[in-house]
């Protein structure tokens, strides 16, 4: 629907993987954060009250 | 079509008269042009007023869902796939209902129609294969292949696939259509371009929920929408409300839909909702070689686990 494909990542981790979470963590932040911020679905019209 | 009618009739009036079944669901004419409306019979005097022909396209397996009675349900191709899948979802028993089998030639886009003439359509009758209009200053008759629902056009299923009596012969099935052309160029988009594709796809919807209310799958007793506590999605016109609806109800369809176009038929704004459904279509194609709705033996890909099930996108 036009979201890149490095926003969404998946990963299967058991509980016991701490260092695989650190590490998917990292990588995932890097990657999101290589493609900037994603405005599209801030909602632009007003707030009523 | 003449023969269609008599022998639905027929076999309607048999029905009711032996009792084997309580009501007949069908179609009857419609108060305008090109927009049969379904028809619930249930004494064989109100049969007479069962019709067929090339403006049936609403699904009646829609009217199905969690009804108690027995029922006769006219059924063509797409009506009969999701009769099956409502009975592998147990929104009704198979000996509940008699199928009456209407093989189909396909139906007509009225949004097509009306967009060849400034005017408004009065009468639409049709005779082999040919539509003669009649409106304010016109009178003309066009090819009805032209003027066919896109999803008849590659439709590849327009026998019933389950039926218990046959209004008329078997067709032939139509092959070598390309049925995912459309998708393919959306999938090659970049991210940005697939973004203004359906931002310009969604941006005349005004969340009647039409295509929401046609579709056979829609039974939830309070849709994702309506729910008020929580509310999942904004009720408003914005963007991203009226994109997370339909993404979202495309998905609650994903390894059920069946491509019968109720949806696209339903909507008043002319969108093409059925390419996201249909996205979803090929993918469980692909994916699970699944194609809904086709037989009762098998459990749909959704609500079975098998250890090959592809997972190429977990990392």
């Amino acid at each position: 629907m036009g979201i890149e494909p490095g926003r969404l990542h998946f990963s299967w981790i058991s509980s016991a993987e701490s260092v695989k979470f650190v590490d998917v963590v990292k990588e995932t932040v890097e990657a999101v954060k290589a493609l900037g911020p994603n405005n599209n679905f801030i909602k632009t019209t007003a707030k009523v009250a | 079509m003449f023969a269609y009618i008599e022998k639905i009739k027929e076999i309607s009036n048999r029905l009711l008269k032996e009792s084997t079944v309580d009501l007949i669901i069908g179609f009857r004419k419609g108060t305008v042009p090109m927009m049969n409306e379904p028809c619930f019979a249930k004494t064989p005097e109100a049969v007479d007023g069962l019709v067929w022909d090339s403006n049936c396209g609403i699904n009646l397996a829609n009217y199905l869902a969690n009804r108690k009675e027995k029922i006769g349900i006219v059924s063509k191709g797409c009506d009969s796939r999701n009769i099956v899948t409502h009975i592998i979802e147990n929104k009704i028993k198979r000996d509940q209902v008699v199928i009456i089998g209407v093989p189909c030639k396909g139906m007509i886009d009225r949004h097509k129609i009306e967009a060849m003439f400034d005017t408004e359509i009065e009468a639409v009758t049709e005779a082999d294969g040919r539509l003669n209009i009649k409106g304010d200053g016109v009178d003309t008759a066009i090819d009805k292949k032209d003027v066919l629902q896109q999803n008849c056009t590659i439709c590849t299923h327009r026998n019933p696939v389950i039926y218990d009596e046959l209004a008329a012969d078997l067709v032939e099935e139509q092959t070598d259509v390309d049925k995912y052309e459309d998708i393919r160029r959306i999938e090659d988009m970049t991210p940005e371009e697939k973004w203004e594709y359906f931002e310009d796809l969604l941006s005349t919807c005004i969340r009647c929920y039409a295509c929401r209310n046609a579709c056979p799958l829609c039974y939830c007793p309070t849709c994702f929408v309506d729910e008020s506590q929580p509310q999942w999605v904004g009720k408003s016109q914005n963007p991203t409300d009226i994109r997370t609806f339909h993404f979202l109800r495309a998905y609650h369809c994903a390894g059920r839909c069946t491509d019968c176009g109720a949806c696209e038929r339903a909507c008043p704004m002319g969108i093409k909702v059925r390419i996201l459904t249909k996205k979803l279509e090929k993918d469980c194609l692909e994916l699970f070689d699944w194609e809904s709705g086709l037989t009762l033996e098998k459990r749909p890909p959704l609500d079975t686990y098998r250890p090959d099930d592809p997972d190429d996108f977990i990392k």
